[in-house]
């Protein structure tokens, strides 16, 4: 049943600006930000979504997710690949005897323009190739013409078609303009069967942002108190450095609490992130700074 | 009445911006009779690494700008520096140089920019070449900038050896990060905001003030950072720096004694120096 959203939270943008510059000032010890690297790696769906896109690129980034710097020792795999329909069988015979996730984009990703009928066999597709996660897109349009009844619909009709892959639904919160809008997103994707929400395709700007996070963070929260059920979160789109998936981790630590602090429950979709985190494990073991020319491209 | 002195704040010049160093400390320096002159940025090594991926960021248009472009941008430092040469002459005295010597250095920086703007488009073919070969190929040679250079520049003459270090980079197509003169840095950072003046993109000249002897070691290893020069007399220094930097077998260039004044530290094989050289193998018959 579609929730009540009359009674939502109100955001007020100062106020989330202040409380997410609080979360960046954390001071991390060293020992500990060696541990959070460690932690976000072990989050990263490795993401390739582009036109170009090609077997061999895939096969790649999956040797790249299973063996993320050889030289480091004691390091995590990443937690998943993101990839098109048409990858999918690929991806899961590369990864094959590893214990990383295959997540597939579907629903006439990344606009989501097109019938039910279409973007279910969209979603029947890549599930019956093998993909283990579902990452899907609501209707933008639908949601802003005020239509949140077609929206919860149509992503429950997915997760039916999902079967057993887990869902995450993409809220595309640069396209929703409001904080209080991405609330109600938030809300509707969690009511219709959620297992992740994702802020972004990473096709649009701006994607992933900490107070857009924020916010669904603080809906995951309040459905956790209301039921009970524990709702995974997933930033996808312009988180490339460390120093900013550490502060996306600091605010998850205080938001939810430890019980997400983990692959189960937290997920970052990004791409040039991985070797960002790899170079500053190397510069925290050598002392030394490092050169993007001597890690591998994914 | 009389006025309130206006003390001007000297900070970094980082990316075309000017930041105060993100550790937060200072250093002061004296003029020759011991007084209190400013307090400079000590930057810190995390300012350096930032200098590093923004040099490292600029590097690729910069080299990829016309040679007419480069030149016209050098020619233009010298523009702007010499509408402002009584400014460096006065800081220059201030840190201890004679009014004759301020002044000759001074004058020197300038012609040495358009010396090295001249060179602009002409370098490339003294330093390329159709080299013969016996096999069936057209063999050709051309240089290419290294990429980003760390340059500590020398105590002395402040200006004029700090012009005739980074000119010479820059025109070849590298960005660079400088640590300035230790004991005589005010016309560094006032070096900066003719850079800034000058259409020079940010990112390709940075300019950091601090200790030698902290950031040194960093300048040296940094794996991002193709050439390192050095200039001064420590030859442990030198040692260690030769040490770090075969860690990812950066070119290390070393001058050790000089008057910048001389004539030969204006040469075209002063860009040649951290140029490096491309040989392609092109088949003609088959």
């Amino acid at each position: 049943m579609i929730p009540n959203l009359n009674n939502l939270p109100v955001y007020d943008t100062t106020g989330v600006n202040e409380r997410i510059a609080r979360f960046c000032s954390r001071s991390i010890k060293s020992s500990s930000k060696v541990e959070g690297l460690k932690l976000a790696l072990s989050m990263i769906d490795l993401t390739t979504l582009e036109g170009k896109d090609t077997t061999r690129k895939v096969q790649q980034l999956c040797y790249k997710a299973m063996h993320p710097h050889d030289t480091l020792k004691n390091i995590p795999t990443v937690a998943a690949v993101c990839v098109y329909p048409a990858f999918v069988k690929e991806a899961k015979k590369a990864l094959h005897g590893s214990d990383i996730q295959v997540a597939s984009v579907a629903t006439a990703f990344p606009s989501g323009q097109s019938s039910l009928e279409v973007k279910l066999l969209d979603t029947k597709f890549a599930v019956d190739q093998g993909a283990d996660e579902i990452d899907m897109v609501i209707s933008r349009g639908e949601f802003l013409a005020g239509n949140y009844q077609y929206v919860f619909d149509e992503i429950a009709a997915v997760k039916e078609a999902c079967g057993k892959a887990h869902l995450k639904v993409i809220l595309e919160t640069g396209e929703l303009d409001t904080l209080d809008n991405v609330r109600k997103a938030s809300e509707i994707a969690i009511y219709a069967g959620a297992d992740f929400i994702k802020t972004s395709t990473g096709k649009i700007q701006p994607a992933a942002t900490l107070p857009v996070t924020y916010v669904m963070l603080n809906a995951i929260k309040d459905y956790y108190l209301k039921t009970g059920k524990m709702i995974g979160m997933k930033p996808a789109g312009g988180i490339s450095t460390s120093k900013i998936a550490l502060q996306y981790l600091v605010m998850l630590n205080e938001v939810l609490g430890e019980k997400w602090m983990n692959k189960n429950y937290f997920r970052f979709g990004a791409s040039s992130l991985t070797n960002d985190i790899l170079m500053q494990l190397v510069k925290s073991e050598t002392g030394i700074y490092q050169s993007i020319n001597y890690f591998s491209k994914d | 009445m009389s006025r309130l002195d206006i003390q001007k704040t000297y900070k970094l010049y980082i990316g075309g911006k000017f930041p105060r160093t993100e550790s937060g400390r200072y250093f002061t320096i004296n003029d020759s009779k011991g007084n209190l002159l400013a307090n400079m940025c000590l930057a810190s090594r995390k300012d350096f690494r930032n200098a590093v991926v923004i040099a490292r960021n600029a590097q690729n248009s910069w080299a990829s700008a016309s040679a007419l472009n480069k030149g016209q941008i050098l020619y233009r430092i010298a523009e702007m520096l010499e509408g402002r040469k009584e400014q460096f002459i006065s800081e220059l005295i201030a840190q201890g140089e004679t009014a004759a010597n301020a002044k000759t250095e001074v004058h020197e920086a300038i012609d040495r920019l358009v010396y090295y703007a001249g060179w602009s488009d002409k370098y490339q073919q003294f330093f390329s070449a159709v080299n013969p070969v016996s096999s069936s190929h057209f063999n050709f040679s051309g240089v290419e900038p290294v990429g980003v250079v760390a340059i500590i520049a020398p105590e002395n003459q402040p200006l004029l050896g700090l012009i005739s270090v980074v000119a010479p980079a820059i025109v070849g197509g590298n960005t660079v990060i400088v640590l300035a003169s230790e004991t005589k840095p005010l016309t560094a950072i006032s070096f900066a905001e003719v850079l800034n003046s000058s259409d020079v993109p940010g990112g390709v000249v940075n300019i950091l003030t601090g200790k030698k002897a902290e950031l040194a070691g960093q300048m040296a290893s940094h794996m991002d950072v193709n050439s390192i020069i050095y200039c001064g007399t420590d030859e442990k220094l030198m040692k260690s720096i030769s040490e770090s930097a075969s860690l990812n077998v950066k070119r290390t260039i070393f001058y050790k004694k000089h008057d910048w004044t001389n004539e030969l530290c204006e040469s075209p094989y002063l860009i040649e120096k951290t140029q490096e050289v491309k040989t392609t193998w092109h088949p003609t018959e088959i």
